[in-house]
């Protein structure tokens, strides 16, 4: 459709479409359990790492089976929750029309939070892929690629019955997500069981090339889940919450397409100075580097939508959630390229600099801009003015900007040291320090982690407080139609 | 731009207003700014120059190799290389030189040390600590109450062959009888043992009449190995009672336990798994640090 048409005078009114947002109700719901629930894993596997006496001499809270249920909790459980549930309330209101396909919404809510419980309760009873965020064994990824193709038919059959000309930039985002996390679940998870009625596979890939297949799917985990569909939650909820256009359109189209041309090149950066081939590495490092503009124009993109409105980030804690989230976001997305640098990655890897990068994403960029999606969903999902309790939302910014503080700089800390020590030489050409004195290195950096990650999940804790009473003792809007109605596209 | 002048503009950013909106949320024609634009060219070059200079691209039959002609195999192959070679005069003098005449060269000494110590710590630490100060079970090294003894040849047929190992013929074998659970001697008999050999190591025994009666009960049954002042016999692994040094505790219950039921405690023969020139370098690290005979 052309803009003529979009513009044309007399256009008849779309009717008003009643949207479905039971099923987006109950996402925001289980994003917010699961995120209490995989943070508090993390906590506990931080102490583990600081009091190895918490593992209780039990296999079952061993920190080796405790891990995935964190990382599978806050990034597929917290994060797909939130990713699934906005999607869904974008789509609709971006397109002005109803979800697609019936009961299809509610088997991929179900679907996909049986998948989360059983995944959960295999890796804490001993089964695991051993794939770095793909542990689940293949009954369960088979599972999972029905409900997420599931997911594919609601979101582009609810696209392709739409009522606007265009398909809005968050949209975009949240195609190049579902349709590429599909494609690689599948390939990483190739794998042959051992019997037909036995839980244990082993992966079709050997040697080099299953590492390969491993990081080409981890590291577009992080492009295409944590970047690509967090990207369609911000283009949404920024000018949303500042009440200000996008900055540049312009700028959101080169960084889609470079987006997702570069990222699913930058995998081998996870394999430097291994058995894979020369070549591959340089690939993986170069195409990181050339990744970091396209990040960082989204960034852009999202701060300058502020413009005209800074004032609101000193008295709307909502905003400041968001704003803060796409500054970590930067920061996140220029420590990335520097890290994926041969030499520099020389230092970083195997080191808690690694894990230090991830939080600053995950905590700083996934969870915050979470965060203010929550907020600004709730009272609209609930019927009411506004979030029960401003101060709180307030107390948990900074409870939580301190819990990443300290996360990320003591993970510098101990991660640059780590890598220091590793490579210690004498004068006379002998390793300076043995393994275990890194490891005894390492504990006060662990027990600060431990609190900052404290600090996190209180913050998160008080949210789930706030947002609870928003629900339920939220001052109610105003009696209103029950389908507000729609303005047609201008 | 004159395709710009139909649409509106956006009195805070001056850019132009794009003309649709979705679900209220507009969009503006700000063109990308000329610094990023700008990194991002000096980005793209710098990885074109990174293909032209190391192997990147692959094709059918191969990959370009790059003009430095680098390779991660190569340069490690070198880096080993040089290092080796920088130890190399040290290394050849320490292996043709026995115990005796290394120790009479002080600068060879720092270095076997220094070879030593980061060998411990790859291989031995784990068990008998990163200061080689023990545990319970794993010997303290620092002292000079050695079980087999601390000149440098027993030092390296110990760390060679091992203690109990199941691997290596010439290992350093040791079984101290389960006095109670083979019914040797009565529950009884072995508190008293247990109190006598505490008096020996200069505790003052809770029941001295235990202490007493054991004193008859070690001479019977102890003394072979232990000796009669239960002072140890090194040919027999045999622990000297008389230092208050304790492999496993000096508490009472423990020391009656070991003799109720005895743990034996493993070392791997290291012969084979390290070079003789590494088990050298071991050797005077162990020696030097304190308890060296």
């Amino acid at each position: 459709m052309t803009i003529s048409t979009a513009l044309s005078p007399g256009r008849v009114p779309d009717a008003p479409v009643a949207y479905r947002d039971d099923v987006v109700r109950w996402f925001m719901i289980a994003a917010v359990f699961w995120a209490v629930v995989g943070m508090l894993v993390g906590v506990i596997i931080a102490a583990q790492l600081t009091y190895p006496a918490l593992n209780l001499g039990l296999p079952w809270t061993s920190f080796g089976r405790l891990r995935p249920v964190h990382t599978s909790g806050v990034i597929f459980a917290f994060g797909g929750s939130m990713l699934i549930g906005t999607s869904f309330y974008i789509v609709q209101r971006t397109c002005k029309a109803r979800l697609f396909g019936g009961f299809a919404p509610e088997f991929v809510f179900w679907g996909y939070q049986a998948f989360i419980v059983m995944a959960a309760l295999s890796y804490v009873l001993g089964g695991s892929q051993s794939k770095e965020y793909a542990e689940p064994e293949w009954y369960l990824d088979i599972w999972l690629a029905v409900v997420w193709v599931t997911y594919l038919v609601v979101f582009v059959g609810t696209i392709m019955k739409r009522k606007e000309p265009h398909i809005y930039v968050s949209l975009w985002y949240f195609l190049a997500f579902i349709i590429t996390i599909a494609v690689l679940h599948i390939v990483n998870n190739l794998a042959i069981p051992v019997s037909f009625f036995g839980s244990k596979s082993y992966s079709l890939f050997s040697g080099v090339q299953d590492a390969m297949t491993q990081w080409w799917y981890g590291h577009n985990a992080v492009g295409f889940f944590l970047t690509a569909g967090f990207l369609g939650m911000m283009y949404y909820f920024v000018p949303k919450q500042a009440e200000r256009p996008i900055w540049s359109y312009r700028l959101s189209i080169v960084s889609f397409w470079s987006l997702i041309f570069v990222y699913i090149w930058a995998g081998p950066h996870h394999l430097h100075y291994t058995a894979l081939p020369d070549w591959v590495q340089t690939l993986g490092m170069t195409f990181s580097i050339i990744l970091w503009m396209p990040s960082w124009a989204s960034m852009v993109n999202g701060v300058m939508t502020v413009s005209g409105r800074w004032d609101r980030l000193r008295t709307d804690p909502i905003l400041r959630f968001m704003i803060v989230a796409v500054a970590f976001y930067g920061m996140s997305t220029f420590e990335g390229p520097l890290m994926s640098i041969r030499a520099v990655n020389g230092l970083s890897h195997y080191t808690d600099w690694t894990v230090g990068h991830v939080h600053s994403g995950a905590l700083g960029w996934n969870a915050f801009i979470s965060f203010g999606a929550l907020y600004y969903l709730f009272p609209k999902l609930w019927g009411r003015k506004a979030i029960y309790s401003q101060s709180a939302i307030r107390l948990h910014f900074w409870l939580g900007t301190i819990g990443i503080v300290l996360y990320i700089t003591s993970m510098w800390a101990s991660g640059i040291m780590q890598g220091l020590m590793w490579r210690a030489y004498d004068s006379l050409g002998f390793l300076q320090y043995s393994f275990v004195e890194t490891v005894a290195a390492m504990h006060p950096y662990y027990a600060i982690r431990t609190v900052g990650g404290l600090c996190f999940l209180s913050g998160v804790l008080i949210m789930a407080w706030n947002l609870w009473k928003t629900a339920t003792a939220g001052e109610p809007v105003e009696a209103q139609p029950a389908t507000p109605a729609l303005q047609p596209a201008e | 731009m004159a395709e710009n002048r139909k649409y509106e503009v956006d009195p805070v950013t001056g850019s132009p207003i794009h003309p649709y909106t979705w679900d209220g949320i507009g969009e503006l024609e700000t063109p990308p700014p000329r610094w990023w634009v700008l990194t991002y060219a000096v980005c793209v070059l710098f990885a074109i120059a990174w293909w032209v200079a190391y192997p990147a691209w692959p094709y059918i039959a191969g990959y370009t190799k790059g003009v430095l002609g680098y390779s991660t195999r190569a340069d490690v192959a070198e880096q080993l290389a040089a290092a080796k070679a920088a130890q190399a005069p040290m290394n050849d003098k320490l292996a043709k030189l026995d115990y005796a005449a290394i120790a009479a060269d002080p600068e060879l000494m720092t270095f076997a040390t220094a070879g030593g110590k980061a060998l411990f710590g790859e291989n031995c630490a784990q068990c008998h600590g990163s200061g080689a100060a023990g545990n319970v079970g794993y010997p303290n090294l620092l002292d000079d109450d050695w079980l087999w003894g601390g000149d440098y040849a027993t030092l390296e047929a110990t760390i060679m062959h091992g203690v109990r190992s199941t691997v290596d013929a010439d290992t350093r074998q040791s079984q101290m009888p389960a006095f109670g659970k083979d019914g040797i001697l009565t529950r009884e008999q072995v508190d008293d043992v247990a109190a006598y050999v505490l008096s020996l190591a200069g505790t003052a025994p809770a029941d001295a009449a235990a202490a007493e009666k054991g004193k008859a009960v070690f001479a019977d049954n102890c003394v072979a190995c232990h000796g009669d002042a239960g002072q140890g016999l090194r040919d027999f692994g045999a622990p000297k009672l008389t230092d208050s040094i304790w492999l496993y505790s000096g508490d009472p219950k423990a020391v009656a336990a070991q003799i109720w039921n005895p743990r034996h405690g493993v070392m791997p023969a290291w012969a084979g798994r390290l070079d003789p020139l590494a088990i050298k370098k071991l050797v005077i690290y162990v020696h030097g640090l304190g308890g060296g005979e």
